[in-house]
């Protein structure tokens, strides 16, 4: 089914608005010859190194933002036989439990879709020039990247 | 000119989100991040963090990338988004 994968065009939007899963997933799933969707939703969480978070404002860099999240769309097209993928990462404030990002992949079988959601999450949080300013108990604080990002991110390296 | 945009922690510590430098005797990335450091203390510090990362026209870059009048160049920290 993958013969045309390089011309496959990933749907990457980054917006302020909030997504509709439901919506996002029916669009996914609407091309017969998928037998899997993986969807990955990450979201707003309460505790972050041992601080309360009460709400988390996303920074991003226009232009080179959604062309690094087409970048990566492109190498998972490579690396594995997918159909549909779409990275829609929100920017803005966003409130404790909001969702943040949305990934979702569409293949034939379970094992492409599964692994290319994970690599698409592992390297965005590593590579897309998004920046998390948390708000909290404590003030606002800059997030600090994490070693253990950087190490799942290398874990894809062949 | 080059345009220089900054983002995040060092926009914020900087103050500024973007400024211009004449190209004028800056050939690399490192050239251009020590003209900007030579502002004074504060623009030293933020500037000579080992965490900076550079971008050039909106791909990530290194230190020795060579740079020109016209050309973007983002100084941004390590990225955190997701």
């Amino acid at each position: 089914m993958n013969d045309m994968a390089n011309t496959n065009q990933a749907k990457v939007i980054v917006q302020t608005a909030d997504f509709d899963v439901a919506n996002e997933y029916s669009l996914l799933a609407n091309d017969n010859s998928d037998g899997a969707v993986v969807n990955f939703v990450g979201k707003v969480r309460d505790f972050n190194d041992g601080s309360v978070v009460t709400d988390l404002t996303l920074e991003h860099y226009p232009g080179m933002t959604e062309s690094v999240l087409n970048q990566l769309a492109q190498q998972a097209y490579e690396r594995w036989p997918l159909n549909k993928v779409t990275i829609i990462h929100r920017v803005g404030t966003m409130a404790l439990g909001e969702q943040i990002v949305f990934i979702g992949v569409t293949s034939a079988h379970r094992k492409a879709a599964f692994a290319a959601c994970e690599f698409l999450i592992d390297f965005l949080k590593t590579k897309a020039p998004f920046w998390k300013l948390e708000a909290g108990d404590d003030g606002d604080k800059w997030v600090e990247a994490r070693d253990s990002d950087e190490q799942a991110a290398k874990m894809w390296q062949k | 000119m080059i345009q220089v945009l900054f983002f995040a922690q060092v926009r914020e510590l900087l103050g500024t989100a973007k400024t211009e430098v004449n190209a004028e005797g800056i050939a690399t990335t490192e050239q251009l991040r020590a003209a900007l450091a030579a502002t004074d203390d504060k623009w030293a510090k933020v500037l000579t963090s080992d965490k900076l990362l550079v971008a050039v026209n909106q791909t990530m870059s290194q230190w020795d990338t060579a740079i020109k009048a016209g050309d973007e160049v983002a100084f941004f920290p390590p990225v955190t988004g997701g």
